[in-house]
């Protein structure tokens, strides 16, 4: 098992490198850099100044050779310096020389958006999973039907229009909720425990938003998940011993009918750090997408390079995270796995 | 059709759902029970003027960082322009007037500019603000190390001195008209806390101290930027203590916060502005709605290097057959004027006597016919030599310049010419398209300049990759007059030498006016001693002496 493990982390190495190889040259493929981007159609500016902006950056060098410049720098884990937004530290925080200290920007935005994501998730499994068993319950009938068309509507619908519909109906027409942003304003000067209900308050509408349109795909799992294990033998058998139809239902279907489960909540981890640009665009919430989304669109290639090496290499852990869990879970695949 | 192909290429750009979000508010409203607000009170009497109180703003992007020089971007200058000063600043009817400076002398030889300080400057720390704070931000604005796009300009003074502490001279190569402007643009930072920094990572940049009106109190990153009344400010004290400014990217969420009540202020689109604003009486007794001159036109250019545009007549012809109006009141619901030079109307450089080109179909017709453009082959499309009259129009995602385009497109149609339409990235239009000079039609904007010296858009010398006569405008009589307005400071003289250029300009067709659109800032009735009507500086010029009276405040805690 271990020899397993071990042998999966080394081979993560070379597949990290050629990811950000083939990043690299994307990014560099598209027009355009930090220099005609920032100020680029300004008269006020000039071309010799693009230039040495350039050659600073070692933006006028061949892209092989930035991408050896960027290996060799990332390989002591130094993410970098962000172009566009005043060589804020990409990552992680750095103290200058008097002890200000400036905070990397994924440091600063990965726990909200991981916040917002994590609640979200548990908002879907708490809805998601009672609605794929009624579901399945209830082949054909009418609350499968109900329950599909309904988180059918929640997939379909674009999530921004919802957003913007609820927030005028609880924030404008009626004074429940705030609209945007992530604190009221002064609102640290109150005690913790009103800071968070005040937080709270704010995610409300993104956390139930991103959990209504994300509703569709688990709780279809589950509906499916259950209808393959019901038709099981072993459960017309434990139903045959005369066992109450609550324990058939959660103790023997619903455990086997979770197991695939185990594989998309690993491929869901990298999605945990990725936020969405049109919700935080909308709700005013400084997360990953926004990031991601402004440095994309800016050239800002050292923010854009920090994002999806740590994607990748949480997508890479995720796998091996729900293999692993896969394993734990069920013993046939551990079997398979140790032989 | 044209609405869903809007929807498409606009899907990610935030900018694009507030005018459907002002729709669909529209649509819903009728379905929502309207109660009146619980808050009633009446904004509209005026009270004493009394010290005290918060101003809230949204910005839509968050800045980098707070020296203007470095961070480049206009949320940036926003903020900062409320924490540094200029030596020299634009007053309400945009003449330059001194701010750090209490005035300043020109040299008889129009080469050396000596600025006087006012006495007694100080920063926000207390320390004295010198001549020597001038002399530090010019070394750092010019130095080779500074990551600045900005510092051409001040690259041309060959001398720079401080003959005491309330004196800072600059001495050119040759008169340079542009100078003073320049000098409004450049916020003096301290040296006394910058002088052993590298300037491009300094911390100060989140952290700046200033000598205007604001001070920095807290900026919680990627949410809000507080300022707070600079008790040391030596411009005079600001009435109002507090503005924050929330950081909110997309506009229609901005617009439900104005209408909750949460921000004071924000600029409306024209939608917001001409539709939403008039049928909502309960708005409209918060607020208060401005007009004032945007600070950018609107223009098709025409790649003057490529055939047919280097015919003034196909240019002339494109100009006629375009209705101006039409796109006013069709993309700005009639919220933007018509330019016929490129400077603010009603400012000094404006040349009155200018006029647009009329529409008139007819006479594009014509003009194209004696260029020999004519439909030979019944096709409707008119050719010349077999060859079709068809161009692409070369635009950036943005909303109102792809509505004008499709307005142009099918104007242009009518008269026998096939127009496709083009929407691309920012950075990629630049690097692919601009720089290297492969378009046929952009469509775009240039800033309607304060200052009138556009050298560097005009000038036949102006057009290698990277510079802005991308377009290949070449014309030695504009050539001539752009270098002779460098070289004279006299306001009048060079008054005179521009209203010839804006002529000139006009008669070649290079580009075609389309419109300057107006800013439309709608500000809380709270705010008193805001000048209606905006000056041609806009709102903004005497934001210091704007006061909220004690009863209108904002109770501080139930901002939401």
């Amino acid at each position: 098992m271990l020899s397993y493990l071990l042998k999966r982390l080394f081979w993560m190495v070379p597949l990290l490198v050629g990811i950000s190889l083939i990043s690299f040259l994307i990014m560099h493929l598209a027009p355009g850099d930090i220099t005609s981007t920032e100020a680029g159609f300004n008269p006020k500016t000039s071309e010799e100044s693009r230039q040495k902006l350039r050659e600073m950056y070692n933006l006028d060098k061949p892209v092989v050779v930035q991408y050896g410049l960027w290996l060799k720098r990332i390989s002591k884990l130094d993410f970098g310096h962000s172009f566009a937004s005043h060589q804020k530290p990409v990552f992680w925080e750095e103290k200058d020389k008097d002890g200000n200290i400036t905070k990397g920007m994924i440091q600063e935005a990965l726990p909200i958006t991981l916040l917002i994501n994590v609640l979200s998730l548990i908002l879907i499994i708490a809805i998601a999973l009672p609605l794929g068993v009624i579901s399945a319950l209830t082949q054909n009938k009418l609350p499968d039907r109900a329950i599909t068309i309904f988180v059918f509507i929640g997939f379909a619908i674009p999530g921004f229009w919802l957003a913007l519909m609820l927030m005028y109906w609880t924030g404008v027409s009626h004074h429940w909720l705030p609209i945007s942003g992530l604190h009221s304003l002064g609102s640290d000067k109150l005690p913790w425990i009103s800071q968070v209900i005040d937080t709270l308050h704010h995610l409300t509408l993104p956390i139930l938003i991103s959990g209504l349109t994300g509703l569709a795909g688990i709780s279809l799992f589950v509906r499916n998940g259950m209808l393959d294990v019901l038709h099981q033998d072993y459960i017309t058998t434990a139903r045959a011993k005369g066992l109450p139809e609550n324990t058939v239902v959660y103790k023997h279907a619903l455990r086997n009918a979770l197991l695939p489960l185990i594989t998309i909540f690993g491929l869901s981890i990298p999605g945990l750090i990725g936020g969405s640009v049109i919700a935080e665009s909308i709700f005013a919430i400084p997360g990953m997408g926004k990031l991601f989304y402004d440095a994309v669109l800016m050239r800002d290639f050292p923010v854009i390079m920090g994002i999806l090496t740590i994607g990748s290499a949480l997508t890479l852990l995720g796998n091996l995270l729900a293999d692993l869990a896969y394993a734990w879970a069920d013993p046939r695949v551990r079997k398979g796995v140790s032989s | 059709m044209f609405n869903y192909k809007q929807y498409q290429s606009q899907s990610f750009k935030h900018s694009a759902y507030s005018s459907l979000a002002g729709l669909l508010i529209i649509m819903t409203l009728s379905a929502c029970d309207q109660k009146p607000s619980t808050d009633h009170i009446d904004y509209n009497p005026t009270a004493p003027i009394e010290k005290g109180g918060t101003m809230i703003d949204a910005l839509s992007g968050e800045p980098s960082g707070l020296i203007a020089m470095i961070a480049g971007e206009s949320s940036a200058s926003a903020i900062a322009s409320n924490i540094f000063n200029s030596l020299l600043k634009y007053d309400k009817n945009l003449e330059l007037t001194g701010e750090l400076a209490q005035s300043w002398d020109i040299s008889s030889d129009q080469r050396t500019i000596t600025f006087h300080l006012k006495p007694n400057l100080k920063w926000a720390d207390g320390e004295p603000l010198t001549s020597n704070d001038v002399m530090f931000t010019w070394q750092t604005v010019t130095d080779d190390n500074t990551r600045t796009p900005y510092g051409a300009d001040y690259k041309l003074v060959i001398k720079a001195e401080t003959p005491d502490k309330n004196t800072f001279r600059v001495t050119y190569a040759q008169p340079y008209a542009p100078a003073l402007d320049s000098w409004s643009g450049l916020h003096i930072l301290p040296k006394h806390l910058l002088q052993n920094q590298d300037i491009n990572t300094s911390s100060f940049a989140r952290n700046p101290v200033g000598s205007h009106y604001y001070k920095l109190d807290q900026w919680k990153s990627g949410e809000s930027i507080s300022l707070s009344r600079n008790e040391n400010a030596t411009q005079g004290q600001a009435n109002i203590d507090r503005l924050v400014s929330r950081i909110i990217p997309d506009r229609a969420a901005q617009f439900l916060e104005l209408m909750a009540d949460n921000i004071d202020s924000m600029s409306l689109n024209s939608i917001q502005y001409a539709r939403i604003f008039p049928a909502r009486p309960d708005l409209n007794e918060k607020f208060s709605l401005y007009k004032e001159l945007g600070n950018s036109y609107t223009y098709l250019g025409f790649n003057l290097k490529h055939k047919p545009f280097d015919d003034i007549r196909v240019r002339k012809a494109i100009n006629y057959a375009i209705d101006k109006q039409e796109i006013i009141d069709g993309v700005l619901l009639g919220l933007g004027l018509p330019v016929a030079s490129p400077y603010k109307p009603g400012t000094r450089w404006s040349n009155p006597k200018l006029k647009p080109y009329a529409y008139n179909p007819q006479k594009a017709i014509e003009l194209l016919k004696a260029a020999g453009f004519e439909d030979h082959d019944g096709d409707g499309i008119l050719d010349k030599d077999g060859k079709p009259l068809a161009f692409e129009i070369l635009t950036n995602q943005n909303k109102e310049r792809e509505m004008s385009a499709v307005l142009i497109q099918r104007r242009l149609k009518e008269i026998g010419i096939d127009v496709k339409i083009r929407v691309v990235e920012w950075a990629t239009f630049i690097s692919r398209f601009i720089k290297t000079g492969d378009f046929n039609v952009v469509l775009l904007g240039w800033g309607l300049g304060v200052e009138p010296d556009q050298y560097n858009i005009w000038h036949s010398s102006q057009q290698a990759p990277g510079q802005f006569n991308f377009i290949g405008y070449q014309n030695k009589k504009v050539d001539h007059l752009l270098e002779k307005g460098r070289l004279e400071l006299n306001p009048d003289k060079r008054m005179k030498i521009y209203h010839d250029f804006a002529e000139i300009l006009l008669e070649d067709s290079p580009i075609v006016y389309l419109y300057a659109g107006y800013g439309l800032p709608a500000m809380h009735k709270r705010i008193k001693g805001i000048d209606n009507p905006a000056p041609p500086a806009g709102i903004g010029h005497n934001a210091y002496e704007w006061f909220i009276p004690k009863p209108y405040r904002r109770n501080e805690m139930s901002a939401n």
